[in-house]
C-alpha cells in the first residue's frame, strides 16, 4: 500500500487508487474499504513495476483479494459461519449434496418411486412432487434468513469502512452506483477491458459477469411473477411457455447458463499469481448457479416426461442450497462491493463540493515533475 | 491437451536464428520497440533482442510515466497546446544550451502528435487530471506507467510476426569500414551468430555497470544507487566506441536524484524517490548543510541534488524535517526516521548528535519566517548564515521530528554515439555508418547535453525509434548489394 501511494502510476485505473490517494496511512477500515473497491480487473498488476520477482514482489490485486475475503469472514452471521469460510468450496459443495440428496429422498419416501419418476401435467403439476406448503414455508424462511444475515454484514461492513448509517441514505449516490454497477464500469477499463483471464486486454469476463448478473435477477422477476400469479391470481404453476414467469425464467436461465460456463472456463484458464485464496468459494458459486440455471431449463424442456418428477426434485434442491450458501460466499461481492462503491461515490461527491480532492491531486502534480 | 488448451496463447513464437534477418534490433525498450514496429511495418523481417528476462524486460522504459511531443490543440489527454518554440525553449533551458541544435529541433518537430501513433499501437493515455497540473498540457500520461505501455508494445510486435527473443545478451557486433554484418549473442536456446542486413542499437546508457561508472567517478560509484533496470550495462556502447564510433556527451553527466538511501542497488523506480528536500535542511556525514535547499522550486531543482550528494563524504546526506512539514510533499516508500529530539534523531541516523543540534540551532536562529507558500518562491529564508536557505526557510522546532538517508540515484548516463539526422552511427572519421543506427538512451546525450526534464527521454527514443526502425527498413530496401 505504501508502495502503491509512494508511486500512484495505476490512478487512471479504477477508484481504489484515487481513494487510497486521499491517504497518507491506512487503517484497517481504510483497507476494508479499499479491498471491497477493488473489482480484481489486474490492470494494476501486469503494468505494476514492482510485481514479482522484483524484489518488492508487490501483488497488489491478490492481497486485495485476501482482504476482502477477510471481510467476507468477519462479518459472517452467526459467528459459528466464520469458521467454515477456509473450506468454502468444500461447504458449498457439502451443502449442494446433502440439499439435492435430502430432496430426493424426501419426495421419493414420503411420495414414492411413482411420483418422482413419472410424468405429471396439468394445474398444480408440481405440487403433487413437492408440496405447496413446503416449498412456502421453506423458501420464505431461508429467505428471511438469508436477508438478516446479508443486512447485518452489510451494516457491519458499512460501519466498519469508517460511513455512518444516515450516509446510506443519500439517494443521488445510489443512482450514480447504480449506473456503475449495470455498465460494470471499473471492468471496462476505459474500452479496452480488463487483463483477465491473463495480460492481454478482453471484454469478455465483463460481458459474461453481467450475463450472470442480469440473469439472475430475470429468474428473481420470473420467481416474483410466479409468486404473484399464485397468491394474487391463483393461478397454479405450471404455468404455459409464453407466459411472463416461463420467459423470463427461460431468458435468465439461459444467460446464467452461458455466464456462468463462461466464467468458469475463464477462471480455469486465468493468470494465477495474482489471484486471491478464493478459488474454491469462486468456483463453487459459479458451478451452482450454473447447475440451477441448467436443471431450470432442462426441467421446462422435460417437464412433460417422466423425468419430470426427478428433475423437479433435483432442481428445487439446487436452489435450496444456493440460498443457503449465499450468505457465505461469493455472493457476498455483489452487496459489499456496492456498500464500497456507494460509499466511493458519496466520497467523491462531496470532495466536488469542496476541493479536497485538488489539493491532494496538486500536490500529487508536483510529484510528477520528476518522473522519468 | 485440456492443459495445452488452457495455456493457449501463452507462449512466445519460437525464432529461428539460423536464417538472416532484414533488421536486427539490440535492446527491448521504448526506443527499440518503436524502430522494430516501424521497420516491421516497412515490411522488413525483424528480430528483436532484450536482454532482460521477460518479467524484467523494457529496460528503464519500465520505469517511465509520461512523454513529451509538440501537439497544437489539447485533447482528452493533454490539456492544452505545446508548439515546437515554447519545447525549444523548454530545452535551451535545462540544458543551458548544452544540446546540438540541429537534432535537438529534428526530435521537437518529429514529436508532433506523437501520441496518435502510439495509441495506434496500443498504448493508451491516463485522461488530463483535474486542478492545476503545469505537466498535463506539455506531456501525455500513460495509462499505469511505462510498463503499461511496454507491455501494450510488446502485444502489438508479436501480433505482428516480429521475432522477440529475451534473455539474450549480444556480445559483439561484426563491423567492417563502417559496416555491420553479423551479430554474436548468446540467449538460453542459442549461442552464435545471428546475420542481418541492418542493425538498431536501442540498448541503454551503461548506468548499471558500476565498474564503467568508477572509470569516472572512483570508489565513490560504489555508493551510487540504479534507480532504474539492472541490465543496461553499456555493452553495446562499448563495443561501437572499441569498433571506432564516434562518442558524444560528457561520462560524467548523467539524470542522477537524491534518492532514499535504504533504497534497493537496482530497479528502486519512482517510490524511492524523496521530496522533503525544500521543507528542511540537507546535512553530510558530517551534520553540516551543503546546498542552498530553497534555491528554486522543487520541480526545477530535483535533478541536481543526486550530483550533490554524490560530492558529499562517503556519497550520504540526511535531509530532515520537523511535524509542520510531513505532510507537505508524496509519501515516498520508507516512512522516515522518527524523534522526539534533533539530539535523539541525530542518534537514529548515526550522526554526531552536538553537531547536529548546533546546526539546526544556528539554522533556526537565522530564519526570517514570511509568508510560506510552496508554489512560489516565497520569502522565508535565512539571514546571516554562510550558506543560506533562500526560499521555505522556517524554523526545525515542532517535534517530532523526521530524517531521511540520501544517496545518489542515477538515472541514466549521458554519453553515448553520435548520429546524424537518420539516427545513422558517425564513425570517428566522421562517415556515418550505412547500416549501423541507435536510438534512446545510447544516442540521448546527442541532444542532452546535461540538465533533464520530464517526459524527454521517451520523446528522443519514439522519435528517434521510428527514425532508425524507417532508415534501417529503407537501407534494407534500397540497398542494391543486400547480404
Amino acid at each position: 500500500m505504501r508502495i502503491c501511494n509512494a508511486c500512484r502510476y495505476c490512478e487512471g485505473f479504477c477508484a481504489v487508487f484515487p481513494a487510497m490517494e486521499l491517504r497518507r496511512t491506512f487503517v484497517s477500515a481504510d483497507l476494508k474499504y479499499l479491498a471491497n473497491l477493488c473489482h480484481d480487473c489486474r490492470d494494476c498488476y501486469y503494468a505494476c513495476q514492482y510485481a514479482p520477482p522484483h524484489e518488492f514482489s508487490l501483488n497488489f490485486p491478490k492481497s486485495l483479494a485476501e482482504l476482502r475475503l477477510e471481510t467476507y469472514r468477519e462479518f459472517a452471521w452467526p459467528k459459528a459461519m466464520q469458521r467454515l469460510f477456509p473450506y468454502n468450496g468444500l461447504t458449498v459443495l457439502l451443502t449442494t449434496l446433502l440439499s439435492v440428496i435430502g430432496m430426493v429422498a424426501g419426495v421419493y419416501l414420503l411420495k414414492g418411486a411413482s411420483v418422482l419418476f413419472s410424468a405429471h401435467v396439468g394445474e398444480n403439476a408440481f405440487y403433487r412432487i413437492v408440496p405447496y406448503a413446503f416449498i412456502i414455508l421453506t423458501f420464505s424462511a431461508v429467505a428471511v434468513f438469508i436477508s438478516a444475515v446479508l443486512l447485518v454484514g452489510v451494516r457491519c461492513l458499512w460501519l466498519e469502512m469508517g460511513a455512518k448509517t444516515k450516509e446510506w441514505f443519500d439517494l443521488r449516490s445510489h443512482v450514480r452506483t447504480l449506473g456503475d454497477v449495470v455498465r460494470l464500469r471499473y471492468l471496462g477499463g476505459g474500452g479496452y477491458g480488463c487483463n483477465y483471464p491473463n495480460d492481454r486486454f478482453s471484454m469478455l469476463r465483463r460481458w459474461f459477469h453481467q450475463m450472470m448478473l442480469f440473469g439472475f435477477l430475470l429468474c428473481l422477476v420470473s420467481t416474483a411473477i410466479a409468486a404473484t400469479y399464485e397468491h394474487l391470481f391463483h393461478w397454479h404453476a405450471p404455468y404455459p411457455f409464453t407466459s411472463w414467469p416461463v420467459l423470463t425464467g427461460t431468458l435468465g436461465g439461459l444467460a446464467l447458463l452461458i455466464g456462468a460456463g463462461g466464467s468458469f472456463i475463464l477462471k480455469l484458464r486465468m493468470d494465477k499469481t495474482p489471484a486471491g485464496p478464493s478459488q474454491g468459494m469462486d468456483l463453487g458459486f459459479i458451478l451452482l448457479l450454473f447447475t440451477t440455471s441448467l436443471t431450470g431449463l432442462l426441467l421446462l424442456a422435460l417437464r412433460d416426461t417422466s423425468a419430470m418428477g426427478l428433475l423437479l426434485s433435483i432442481h428445487m434442491g439446487l436452489v435450496l442450497a444456493l440460498f443457503l450458501t449465499l450468505p457465505y460466499g461469493k455472493f457476498l461481492h455483489s452487496f459489499y462491493r456496492y456498500a464500497a462503491l456507494l460509499l466511493k461515490n458519496i466520497q467523491e461527491s462531496r470532495s466536488d463540493s469542496g476541493n479536497r480532492t485538488r489539493e491532494e491531486r496538486g500536490q500529487g502534480d508536483a510529484g510528477q515533475d520528476s518522473q522519468n | 491437451m485440456l492443459k495445452g488448451w488452457l495455456r493457449r496463447g501463452a507462449g512466445d513464437g519460437a525464432v529461428d536464428f539460423s536464417q538472416g534477418f532484414d533488421v536486427l534490433v539490440i535492446g527491448g525498450g521504448n526506443a527499440g520497440l518503436c524502430a522494430a514496429l516501424t521497420a516491421r511495418e516497412a515490411g522488413c523481417k525483424v528480430l528483436l533482442l532484450e536482454s532482460a528476462p521477460k518479467d524484467f524486460r523494457g529496460g528503464n522504459s519500465r520505469h517511465t510515466r509520461n512523454i513529451r511531443y509538440v501537439h497544437e490543440r489539447g485533447n482528452d489527454h493533454l490539456t492544452g497546446p505545446y508548439e515546437e518554440e515554447e519545447f525549444w525553449n523548454d530545452l535551451v533551458a535545462v540544458t543551458g544550451g548544452q544540446t546540438d541544435e540541429h537534432l535537438a529541433r529534428l526530435t521537437i518537430r518529429h514529436s508532433r502528435n506523437l501520441g496518435g501513433w502510439m495509441q495506434a499501437h496500443g498504448c493508451r493515455f491516463q485522461p488530463a487530471m483535474r486542478g492545476t497540473l503545469q505537466l498535463a498540457r506539455t506531456n501525455a500520461f500513460f495509462l499505469g506507467g511505462g510498463k503499461a505501455l511496454i507491455n501494450a508494445y510488446y502485444r502489438v510486435a508479436q501480433g505482428c510476426a516480429i521475432g522477440v527473443v529475451y534473455g539474450a545478451e549480444v556480445l559483439d557486433l561484426e563491423i567492417k569500414s563502417g559496416r555491420f554484418s553479423e551479430a554474436l549473442i548468446a540467449a538460453h536456446n542459442f549461442s552464435g551468430r545471428v546475420r542481418a542486413k541492418s542493425v538498431v542499437l536501442a540498448s541503454g546508457g551503461f548506468q548499471a555497470n558500476l565498474e564503467w561508472l568508477k572509470q569516472y567517478w572512483g570508489p565513490s560509484a560504489d555508493h551510487f544507487l540504479i534507480r532504474g533496470t539492472p541490465y543496461a550495462k553499456g555493452r553495446m556502447l562499448r563495443v561501437l566506441l572499441d569498433k571506432g564510433a564516434l562518442p558524444v556527451g560528457d561520462p560524467r553527466q548523467c539524470h542522477a536524484v537524491a534518492i532514499d538511501a535504504r533504497a534497493p542497488k537496482f530497479d528502486g523506480g519512482i517510490v524511492t524517490r524523496l521530496d522533503s528536500i525544500p521543507f528542511g535542511i540537507v546535512v553530510n556525514r558530517d551534520a553540516a548543510r551543503f546546498y542552498d535547499e530553497g534555491e528554486d522550486l522543487w520541480p526545477r531543482r530535483y535533478a541536481i541534488w543526486g550530483r550533490l550528494v554524490a560530492q558529499q563524504p562517503e556519497q550520504i546526506a540526511y535531509s530532515i524535517i520537523d511535524s509542520k512539514s510531513l505532510g507537505l510533499f508524496l509519501p515516498s516508500v520508507f516512512p522516515p526516521l522518527e524523534a522526539p529530539s534533533i539530539r535523539e534523531l541525530a542518534v537514529k541516523l548515526g550522526l554526531n548528535a552536538g553537531a547536529l543540534e548546533t546546526t539546526v540551532d544556528e539554522f533556526n536562529r537565522s530564519v526570517r519566517v514570511g509568508t510560506f507558500d510552496t508554489n512560489r518562491l516565497d520569502d522565508c529564508r535565512t539571514e546571516g548564515l554562510a550558506l543560506q536557505k533562500t526560499h521555505w526557510a522556517r524554523p526545525l522546532d515542532t517535534p517530532p521530528f523526521y530524517g531521511y538517508p540520501l544517496r545518489p540515484g542515477i538515472t541514466f548516463t549521458y554519453q553515448g554515439v553520435a548520429i546524424n539526422e537518420k539516427a545513422q552511427v558517425i564513425m570517428k572519421d566522421g562517415v556515418a555508418a550505412s547500416n549501423i543506427f541507435a536510438a534512446g538512451e545510447i544516442m540521448s546525450g546527442n541532444i542532452l547535453g546535461r540538465g533533464y526534464m520530464a517526459g524527454f527521454g521517451m520523446t528522443i527514443g519514439t522519435v528517434f525509434g521510428r527514425i532508425a526502425g524507417k532508415e534501417a527498413a529503407s537501407y534494407v530496401i534500397d540497398d542494391p548489394r543486400g547480404s
